[in-house]
């Protein structure tokens, strides 16, 4: 009776699947035909032209620079924030006065806007009176022009982009951590193994769900980052720290291209789809090799 | 021993107060600038000798802080209320009935997690254009919705899994139809998982900018993320009242942060662990 009533219930998922179909699936269909004409953004006319928007992207040195940044955010953020955030965990673990405090705060700017907490940056990397200029001055330096150097620009991004999520990743740790028996790390005690070695033999092979969780949480928020870069430096100076999602919101609302910001788009969608069926691939935990 | 035992805190606390005053940085700069005259420019690492508090009215009134607050409001309730349904109503049968054509639709659903809000800006913003739901609330909270139900999707589907069939069959032979036992039987039996949701999916809607900036741009319907940026762009020669709308626009997340601080870690612990 309980098998034969299941049958009825599948209609409770149809009002999700509606809105799926109209809000992304939709749409995305559409994008791909978008992608394949000349239309502006508004106007009503406007005619197929093929790949040629796709043959454009291959010439446009732009998307070079924005698919660069992009993996620069990508990669870049997601190694410094497992890093710090493995680093806090290890720490954070250990029991001392302080520790639930600087655990909240660690955590505290996840929670706050990547847009707000951008401008809050821009106060500090500011020319003119920006507060680490400040510091440059006291010790007789020259200021700097953080934001507006191109080589600066993008990797204040990622740093201010790990300060902020780093709390994620310490957070997943602190987790995995909790779940480790200590009576491994007794057993490699009573063996004599040194702490670098209860490290590498014990914590990180049994992080290793943790550990993929945390990089493919990071990963695609950095491939996808788009408030702190508007925030910081509007994909500025040019079109020095742009990434693809930036891009496509200046091709689209700036130089009105929206068949060309549409083929962008599913450029970038497809390169975010290969990339985490490649982590899913490569790094999934086969049952049983723990 | 004793020596090695004090030096071991002092290291501690020193340690704790180096590395949470790195991580305040931030929101401790924009304090000081947003207590400055404009005509203040000594050093932002100090507070001013007098605390100006005009900053901070006139953020309030100029960009239109409390009205954007309250639009937040709106759109952040609403569709939570909606995730919080929807989603357990759609995992309860993808959780129960593992069908190939519910496994199909699950997989879908969890593929758009990984869809770059951006990608389909374009042809998102001209359907919604069309059917007249640019600067409407419907218009954000639906999309807003639809982006966050996966996760939500997710986390119940596989909170179900955990919960006993036996509870449902015995209802049901009590004669409750599958509608009503999943209201009766499962639904309160989730209330852990929907605070997790609630907290997720909470945080990141209040926060939203890249739909919000698309679809709300009318001046009206400007929730806080917009107000933010548009009071940022227009006052750049008064960064001591920019500094001040940004700290009014944490203020309520650092409060609510404070009080449920156990609540926010545990949700994000069980939303990334599966």
């Amino acid at each position: 009776m309980y098998l034969k009533k299941l049958k009825t219930i599948n209609y409770m998922y149809w009002p999700a699947l509606f809105l799926f179909l109209g809000i992304v699936f939709y749409p995305f269909l559409h994008g791909i035909r978008i992608s394949f004409t000349n239309w502006n953004g508004f106007s009503q006319n406007y005619s197929y032209i093929g790949f040629e928007n796709y043959k454009r992207l291959f010439l446009d040195t732009n998307f070079y620079i924005a698919f660069k940044n992009t993996l620069i955010y990508g990669l870049g953020s997601t190694i410094f924030q497992q890093t710090l955030g493995m680093g806090y965990a290890l720490l954070l673990n250990r029991d001392f006065s302080g520790r639930n405090f600087l655990r909240a705060i660690i955590y505290l700017p996840v929670l706050i806007s990547g847009l707000i907490m951008g401008y809050m940056w821009y106060f500090i990397f500011q020319y003119s009176d920006g507060a680490l200029n400040d510091i440059l001055i006291f010790f007789n330096l020259d200021p700097r022009d953080w934001l507006g150097n191109p080589s600066y620009g993008v990797w204040i991004i990622v740093a201010v982009n790990t300060l902020q999520y780093c709390g994620v990743s310490m957070v997943i740790y602190l987790a995995g951590l909790q779940s480790i028996s200590k009576s491994y790390y007794e057993a490699a005690m009573i063996d004599g193994a040194t702490p670098l070695q209860q490290f590498k033999y014990i914590t990180l092979p049994l992080l290793k769900p943790a550990i993929i969780t945390s990089f493919t949480l990071n990963l695609i928020g950095g491939l996808k980052l788009f408030d702190t870069i508007k925030a910081l430096t509007n994909g500025g100076p040019g079109y020095a720290s742009n990434s693809l999602s930036t891009l496509i919101n200046v091709s689209y609302f700036r130089s009105q291209m929206a068949g060309y910001a549409s083929a962008m788009g599913l450029v970038l969608f497809i390169f975010i789809v290969c990339v985490t069926i490649i982590i899913q691939k490569k790094f999934t935990v086969k049952e049983g090799e723990l | 021993m004793n020596l090695k035992k004090n030096f071991k805190k002092i290291f501690f606390s020193t340690l704790v107060i180096i590395l949470g005053f790195i991580h305040l940085i931030p929101i401790y700069i924009s304090l000081t600038v947003s207590l400055k005259r404009k005509v203040d420019l000594s050093s932002r690492w100090f507070f001013p000798k007098e605390f100006y508090f005009e900053n901070f009215s006139y953020a309030l009134e100029k960009a239109e802080l409390f009205l954007a607050m309250k639009n937040s409001f709106i759109v952040t309730s609403l569709c939570i209320v909606l995730i919080t349904s929807l989603g357990a109503m759609a995992a309860y049968p993808l959780a129960r009935n593992k069908t190939l054509t519910n496994r199909v639709v699950l997989n879908l659903i969890l593929a758009v997690m990984m869809v770059p809000p951006l990608s389909i800006l374009v042809p998102l913003l001209t359907i919604m254009t069309k059917v007249h739901g640019v600067n409407t609330y419907w218009g954000i909270i639906l999309t807003l919705t639809t982006f966050n139900l996966p996760l939500s999707i997710f986390l119940y589907s596989n909170f179900i899994h955990t919960i006993p069939r036996e509870l449902e069959e015995a209802a049901m032979i009590d004669g409750c139809s599958q509608f009503k036992t999943f209201f009766t039987v499962i639904f309160p039996l989730l209330k852990p998982i929907t605070a997790t949701v609630i907290i997720l999916t909470g945080v990141g809607i209040w926060n939203d900018y890249q739909f919000s900036v698309y679809l709300l741009q009318s001046t009206k319907m400007k929730v806080v993320t917009l107000a933010i940026s548009s009071f940022f762009s227009q006052s750049s020669s008064n960064l001591g009242a920019a500094a001040a709308a940004a700290i009014i626009a944490v203020l309520p997340v650092i409060t609510l942060y404070l009080f449920l601080q156990r609540y926010f870690i545990a949700g994000m612990t069980s939303g990334s662990i599966k």
